[in-house]
């Protein structure tokens, strides 16, 4: 009646289907490839409409913690992430398995293999594994989108978490989508049972033996989901598994004629393990295509690996490393490589750059005169953002990326060594997810470090969402105990130079915690909203 | 009908706005579509490109299959090159021979251009220029969209339809403006590929 077909990215269908299937609140944390979900969803006049919570969380634990605390509440909810976000908010997902869930809620997770846009390529399966909850994992946008539905209904109809899987491919391209009928939200009502919610080591242990009491259930629903499926073929000399878009990537090697050998479609987990049972009694090969680790390779291998003659990942078939394409499975298949003329030895990286314009930029120059050309390489911890293309040349400044908040506590742990200078670099919204209790190690310790928090307003390189620090940082870092004195804010323009290079040499001689904040809007936002004022 | 289409450029250059263009074209002409794009880091001022296949079939990946692109569009002579492996054995190079220079190393531009010349299909020019006299020194990426149409089975009229959808917001001058400048790039493409 109401169902309509527009396109969408991957990301676009799953924040639709969020709005259509009556989320009340969607919480998350900006990060590639995984953030035009909920910026979808700021941007959807019927989510305002709606009244649909929809601003961004301090970081993704922040997120997944509102969004359960919706769920206590009754109502539906929807939180986020890129996958290394998810180790940030590792403890209340699993957590979440335990208590289960009251409204429906689903955690929406973006794995980047290749690292297009990340630091690792963990596939977040291994997670959703251990948290003992369903997942669901979309071949294409139209699944992305009818998953959510099918989401909501397990989440409800079991009480617990989902984890919803998507990778970059599905996230950022574009396909078209039939959207369904909308659902209303839901009334606020608590759970039945008071307790539900309070992992007391007794309680914890009864919630456990629930989860594990219902998982047999989790398997049957895997074998009736109508995202799994056993697609019959007449060749049965190899069978093949494959899960989420790894799909598309086997049929566009067959396209109209369709594949002559048996598939098992995965797009539900736990694994459908009758499915599988019949593809390997049936065939004398599995080849396995997966958009990830070799998550369903290794347990169908298992330790002994003899039972089964398998082809994926752990066996060379497929490269071990990296996102899967349409002509690594035709390799995988025995059918050739078509691959076109080799690269010219003309043609160089194009690696990205820091804008023109950058305040960045001014902070590098002035950090480089006075650190690097002083001291020498190697002590500058920095952290997550732009500004880790300070690595690359022609700064090379910065020795250290790790993960959201790293660049303070190295920086301390390097000076709890001895280690001098010891200097962090971190961007504004880097600080409020991770940063500022690592701060707060450094003061109570009063460590000898100097901390650039490089405040641009915004989470930039994402594509500039609001930042939480955004006219917070001197207060924050004076609430946290730094000294007044020791908290020095500077324009990081070319005419401050000489006084942003004396500002870091005063403060390397001042023997404790150090705040330096250079502050000045990121050239993209300042460029768009000058563009805005004047159509 | 299908065209798989890689286009490429450098974070900033515009090609999503071309993505956008034949992709509202295909759509509104009943086609299948799907269109990958490339967000995140690369978008500061890295190579990057899009994956565009349009088809009157259901189309499975959301990636060009290497050695099946009918098309490579690009907005910068280099990149252009770097995406050679996707290039189908019939497939044709649409590209600016304008270089992007934000690298201290940018290769010698005769060996690129050079290159790209040596390749049996393909329309390399100086698009900058044709978009300038064209009146609009901004169209460049529109000049390129035009080229390219040649090439894509899809009526030139809804290519223009997308462009007084997708501009109209920005007033009719702009829309008039890159209107003119994809018809300067469709007819220098004919000219050549005849």
């Amino acid at each position: 009646m109401s169902e309509k077909k527009v396109l969408l990215l991957g990301d676009e269908a799953i924040a639709q289907a969020a709005i259509d299937a009556g989320i009340s609140g969607m919480y998350a944390y900006p990060g590639t490839p995984s953030t035009e979900i909920l910026e979808y969803v700021q941007h959807s006049k019927e989510a305002a409409e709606k009244k649909i919570h929809r601003d961004w969380s301090a970081n993704e634990k922040t997120a997944v913690e509102a969004a359960l605390g919706m769920s206590y509440a009754g109502k539906r909810s929807m939180t986020c992430m890129k996958h290394v976000g998810l180790n940030v908010a590792a403890d209340p997902f699993i957590n979440s398995g335990i208590t289960g869930v009251n409204g429906g809620f689903i955690l929406t997770v973006a794995d980047d293999p290749s690292m297009h846009s990340s630091q690792n390529e963990q596939d977040s399966r291994f997670l959703g594994k251990f948290a003992l909850v369903p997942m669901l994992e979309p071949a294409n946008q139209q699944e992305a989108y009818d998953m959510v539905f099918h989401g909501f209904w397990l989440s409800e109809k079991y009480k617990t978490t989902v984890m919803l899987r998507i990778t970059t491919r599905l996230a950022h391209s574009r396909s078209g989508v039939m959207t369904k009928e909308k659902l209303p939200q839901k009334e606020l009502k608590l759970s039945d049972d008071k307790r539900q919610f309070v992992l007391l080591p007794g309680l914890a242990r009864k919630r456990y033996a629930r989860l594990l009491q219902i998982q047999p259930q989790f398997k049957e629903e895997a074998e009736k989901s109508p995202f799994n499926r056993y697609i019959d073929g007449p060749d049965k000399s190899l069978g093949i598994i494959t899960c989420g878009i790894a799909y598309n990537y086997l049929m566009e090697n067959f396209k109209e004629s369709g594949c002559p050998f048996p598939v098992v479609k995965i797009g539900q987990y736990p694994f459908p393990k009758l499915m599988i049972e019949k593809l390997v009694k049936e065939c004398g090969e599995i080849l396995l295509l997966e958009e990830g680790m070799p998550f369903v390779e290794e347990f169908l291998r298992g330790i002994l690996d003899r039972d089964v003659k398998v082809k994926g990942r752990m066996s060379g078939h497929i490269p071990a490393a990296g996102e899967l394409n349409p002509n690594l499975v035709r390799i995988a298949l025995g059918l050739g490589d078509f691959t076109g003329k080799p690269v010219p030895e003309v043609v160089v990286p194009r690696p990205p750059i820091l804008c023109q314009g950058c305040p960045h930029i001014d902070t590098y120059q002035a950090l480089n005169e006075a650190v690097k050309n002083v001291y020498g390489d190697g002590h500058v911890f920095s952290d997550i953002g732009c500004y880790t293309l300070g690595a690359l040349p022609p700064f090379e400044s910065i020795n250290s990326c790790v993960d959201m908040g790293a660049s303070i506590t190295m920086a301390k742990g390097a000076a709890d060594a001895g280690f001098f200078p010891s200097i962090a670099v971190i961007g504004d919204s880097t600080f409020t997810h991770s940063g500022m209790t690592g701060l707060l190690d450094a003061v109570i310790e009063n460590t000898n470090i100097v901390v650039l928090i490089m405040d641009n307003s915004t989470t930039a390189m994402t594509g500039g969402q609001n930042s939480h620090a955004y006219g917070r940082l001197v207060d924050i870092c004076t609430g946290l105990g730094v000294a007044k004195e020791h908290v020095r804010v500077i324009d990081p323009i070319k005419k401050n130079h000489e006084e942003f290079v004396k500002l870091i040499k005063e403060e390397l001689a001042y023997n404790g915690v150090s705040v330096i904040i250079p502050t000045r809007e990121c050239i993209q936002t300042l460029l768009r909203k000058t563009k805005a004022k004047k159509v | 009908m299908k065209s798989d289409i890689i286009l490429a450029g450098v974070g900033g250059q515009g090609i999503l706005t071309i993505a956008t263009i034949i992709g509202y074209a295909a759509v509104e002409s009943d086609l299948y579509l799907k269109q990958a794009e490339v967000h995140g880091m690369s978008q500061r001022g890295g190579d990057v490109q899009s994956h565009l296949r349009i088809s009157d079939k259901p189309i499975f990946s959301d990636l060009v299959p290497a050695g099946g692109a009918d098309l490579i569009v690009s907005l910068e002579p280099m990149e252009a090159l770097r995406y050679l492996p996707f290039l189908s054995p019939q497939g044709w190079i649409i590209a600016n021979t304008v270089p992007f220079i934000n690298m201290a190393k940018y290769p010698d531009i005769e060996k690129v251009v050079a290159e790209i010349k040596k390749q049996p299909k393909q329309i390399a020019f100086d698009a900058d220029a044709l978009a300038k006299e064209s009146g609009n020194a901004q169209g460049t990426n529109m000049v390129i969209a035009g080229a390219a149409s040649i090439f894509i089975d899809i009526p030139y009229e809804k290519m223009e339809t997308a462009i007084k959808v997708i501009f109209g917001r920005k007033g009719e001058e702009i829309v008039r403006k890159n209107l003119v400048a994809l018809k300067a790039g469709r007819d220098y493409a004919q000219k050549i590929a005849g």
